[in-house]
């Protein structure tokens, strides 16, 4: 197990490399730079600034400034944000984004998970079916339409919730980035749940722990749950990854100061590293969370800790 | 008043009889068995006595167990009686067994369920239960998981976690089918000495098993009874014609005719064949070592052993199907050599083979008839379609199919067709030497037989050579001229069909004959001649590899390893052989 985990931590770096070279790449190929402006600066100001942030260095040389720079958790120095570092702005922005991240994955796992398993006992009956028509309703709706719904239904309308986040506080102004976020997500997972769990009833070992008495909830509980949480938790990764990509709508429309957020400006303002660094920073997160999963897979089947 | 009786169940799905009418009881303490080809509808009524099946069967009858009706009883009821009243063993323990959960909690989960025990008392239990199937280290395989353990091992955990709480009555559902003939005997002599004063409902294919085991027994035919009665009466007078069809097709391992020795010239040589493949750690393991062989013209040579034992191993490499590591093979006076699809052509259509599971081996979008004319088109490319439609005709004839199969599809057919189907195939660009690999193993006993009749009738008409590779001595009586028997990637013994069977010289093919259930109930069953199980090939046993589990060994046996030598005609690899 610890040979399996140790394998696996090696597998994630050339990954993240990589990952890391292609935003670099990007990011400098795109045209224009940081620092054009509809004035023209006088060519010896532009030098200046190029040679003060290292823009004069070859690309390779750049390259290998920024990756040691990210062994020290710098990500450099904000082109427009003067005097702060990008990893100062991530750090103030992120742990916005992380509760509204972790409370929507947790949402999405309990009602996923809850509704997909009901769905699967119900097969073929209206429950199974009303559960599975909602779980595609909510995967076919983009985030950027739920929102503006949301706001309007229950902000405008109702008046129950916060439309925004400025001028607010508790738990309130939460609710609907949550529910944002989370809706395409608990669909998605329920639908996994459902077809890995009539999946796993279907097995002889279910067979077996109902010939022996156990009685549907402790057979679930005890045997069909943990292999029936495999394909959901291989889908773990992409949902992160899911939430994130959904988040730099969620912020922009909410108006939460997080990263998503960062990273929107960070485009309009051509904030070069500042996008990078989210880039990088995101990539991260996501390789580490795939690794995450792969060690838990391996806790859940004892058969793969041996491949 | 009897433990359990049952009373006209019937079972359909969607208006489709698959249990029609069944009667049967067991009363207190005894055994039956409940014989029937697959179809039967066994395995069906067996689940019916524990409202295991599927809520789209729809059931009626009578199914009383302890005076309470069970059938349409709610899940509270039933869970009552499960484990605790009923104990259930199932076919295949690796499917049967949860792969994600420790052996040990999966049984203490039986015991907790039922408010029988809990914590530290539960795992005492737990072991003891696992000790009462004479599981070895007990402690051990109480942490480890199902892949972890061999097959019999699994069975072990089965019956003792089918046991554990108690029942009154035990129904195993083909319990050994999955297992290999010594452990099937170590399995069934633990059932009989275990199971003290609980009742016995064995389902079975296997007349032997029935004849050995059980008091009493049951014929199903297509869902209806047939025949039913005490054992030995059933077997001395069956009063159903089905019942005698099943008596007839069941080849006898102690009597009955065999084929006799052929003389022809030989045709294929392999000699001091080695196989080697690695394990997932790396590590590498003899699956075949230094083994040689002759096939002559005409003779059905058989290849037996328990699984992994290399037989199959030996046959492919010889096929070119997986790499030698050392030895060569003759063929026609020619050395066969390389992969395969290295081979010429003429060399690859005079070998053909027939597997194991003909749906499988068969594609599932082709018809009957691109199925069989394939081989044609890739063999003999000069002949016109009209030729080939009737080449193939006349194949499918020759295994007993008519015309109509032409456009058919796989999945159209019955095992036993796709089987002929498979032969038909292999046999038509007119092998020199067909090589069968468990070719019959998933066939019932009257399918079973004829597709050996076809066999045994294309071998007397072309003089076709064949390897035939099984595990089923009493099939290999029947059709083979000479057995070899392999144990643990080597060959132990080479002898003539009549000699091997009436008087082996090898303890090890002693042993295995012993252990094949004999279908007669006068004959009594023999207690399980082998212990243990086979090594592991990684690093096997010293010296002879059988020593561990043979009951002559001494040191001389665990320090040199014997060689093959002749002794009146069979080659046998052993220090001390029996006596003939």
């Amino acid at each position: 197990m610890l040979r399996y985990t140790l394998l696996r931590i090696l597998g994630a770096i050339p990954t993240l490399l990589l990952v890391i070279a292609l935003a670099f790449l990007m990011v400098h190929a795109a045209p224009g730079g940081p620092f054009d402006e509809e004035r023209v600066l006088p060519p010896e100001v532009e030098a200046n600034i190029e040679a003060h942030y290292n823009l004069d260095e070859p690309l390779p040389k750049q390259f290998l400034r920024y990756l040691v720079g990210l062994t020290r958790g710098d990500l450099g120095p904000s082109y427009r944000y003067r005097g702060h570092t990008v990893s100062e702005l991530i750090g103030t922005s992120f742990p916005n984004s992380l509760k509204l991240g972790a409370l929507a994955i947790v949402i999405a796992l309990l009602l996923g998970v809850g509704g997909g398993t009901y769905a699967a006992l119900r097969q073929g009956a209206f429950a199974d079916r009303f559960v599975m028509g909602l779980s595609m309703t909510g995967i076919s709706i983009p985030v950027f339409v739920v929102a503006p719904v949301l706001v309007l239904l229950f902000a405008v309308n109702l008046q129950w919730l916060p439309a925004g986040w400025s001028g607010t506080e508790g738990v309130g102004r939460y609710v609907l980035p949550v529910i944002t976020l989370a809706l395409p997500q608990i669909a998605y997972i329920a639908r996994l749940t459902r077809a890995s769990m009539i999946d796993v009833l279907a097995r002889d070992f279910v067979r077996t722990a109902r010939a022996q008495g156990l009685g549907t909830l402790r057979v679930i509980r005890v045997h069909a749950i943990k292999p029936a949480m495999l394909p959901v938790l291989s889908y773990m990764g992409p949902a992160i990854a899911g939430i994130i990509t959904g988040s730099v709508v969620v912020e922009e429309i909410f108006g939460i100061p997080g990263v998503g957020q960062l990273f929107v400006r960070g485009a309009m303002n051509r904030d070069y590293t500042l996008v990078l660094g989210v880039v990088v920073f995101y990539a991260s997160l996501i390789v580490a969370f795939n690794l995450i999963v792969d060690i838990l897979y391996a806790v859940i089947d004892p058969r793969v800790r041996y491949r | 008043m009897s433990l359990l009786d049952v009373t006209g169940l019937s079972i359909r799905y969607d208006g489709q009889a698959v249990v029609d009418g069944v009667d049967l009881f067991v009363e207190r303490g005894e055994s039956v068995g409940l014989v029937g080809e697959s179809g039967s509808g066994k395995s069906q009524s067996a689940l019916a006595i524990l409202g295991l099946l599927p809520a789209r069967a729809q059931v009626s009858g009578s199914i009383e167990f302890d005076g309470q009706q069970v059938l349409g009883a709610d899940d509270a009821l039933l869970d009552r009686l499960r484990a605790r009243r009923i104990g259930m063993v199932f076919q295949d323990p690796m499917q049967a067994l949860n792969p994600y959960l420790r052996i040990g909690v999966q049984l203490r989960q039986v015991l907790v369920a039922h408010g029988l025990a809990a914590g530290r008392d539960a795992d005492a239990r737990v072991i003891e239960a696992l000790t009462r199937v004479r599981l070895p280290d007990p402690e051990r395989q109480f942490r480890a998981f199902p892949h972890e353990l061999s097959g019999g091992m699994r069975q072990r955990v089965m019956i003792a976690s089918a046991l554990i709480a108690g029942p009154d009555l035990l129904i195993a559902d083909e319990p050994t089918t999955a297992l290999d003939v010594t452990v099937q005997a170590q399995i069934l002599e633990l059932l009989e000495e275990i199971r003290d004063n609980t009742a016995l409902l064995l389902i079975t294919h296997d007349l032997g098993i029935v004849a050995g085991h059980c008091e009493h027994m049951i014929v199903l035919e297509k869902g209806r009874l047939v025949d039913a009665g005490p054992t030995t009466s059933v077997f001395a007078s069956p009063r159903h014609a089905h019942t005698r069809t099943l008596l007839e097709a069941a080849p006898r391992v102690d009597r009955g005719e065999v084929p006799a020795p052929v003389d022809g010239r030989t045709l294929l040589a392999v000699e001091a064949a080695s196989v080697q493949y690695r394990d997932r750690g790396g590590a590498l393991l003899d699956a075949v070592n230094d083994v040689s062989f002759a096939v002559r013209q005409g003779e059905t040579v058989a290849v037996v052993g328990e699984s992994g034992s290399g037989k199959s191993s030996l046959v492919r490499a010889m096929l070119g199907l997986v790499p030698m590591a050392s030895g060569k093979v003759v063929y026609a006076g020619e050395p066969l050599e390389g992969p395969v699809q290295h081979r010429a052509r003429e060399r690859r259509r005079d070998l053909q083979l027939v597997f194991q599971d003909p749906v499988s081996a068969l594609n599932p979008q082709m018809r009957v008839r691109s199925i069989i004319e394939e081989p044609l088109l890739v063999h003999e490319k000069g002949i016109g379609s009209a030729e080939r439609l009737g080449r193939v005709t006349a194949m499918l004839d020759k295994v007993g199919l008519e015309a109509a199969f032409l456009t058919r599809y796989p999945h159209e057919l019955s095992g036993g067709q796709a089987q002929r189907v498979a032969i038909a195939r292999a046999l038509v660009l007119e092998p020199r030497i067909l090589v069968c690999d468990e070719a019959v193993a998933a066939l019932d006993g009257s399918v079973r037989k004829q597709v050996l009749d076809v066999l045994r009738s294309v071998q007397d008409e072309a003089g076709l050579s064949i390897i035939f590779i099984s595990h089923d001595l009493a099939v290999v009586r029947s059709i083979s001229h000479r057995v070899l028997v392999m144990y643990a990637g080597r060959l132990v013994e080479v002898a003539g069909n009549d000699d091997l069977f009436a008087s082996p010289l090898h303890p090890y093919t002693r042993a295995l004959i012993d252990s094949v259930p004999v279908p007669d109930p006068v004959v009594a069953p023999k207690a399980a001649p082998l212990r243990g199980e086979t090594p592991s090939l990684i690093d096997p046993p010293s010296g002879c590899v059988f020593h561990p589990r043979c009951p002559r060994s001494d040191e001389t046996c665990a320090s040199k390893r014997p060689r093959l030598r002749e002794i009146r005609g069979t080659r046998v690899a052993c220090h001390y052989p029996l006596d003939r």
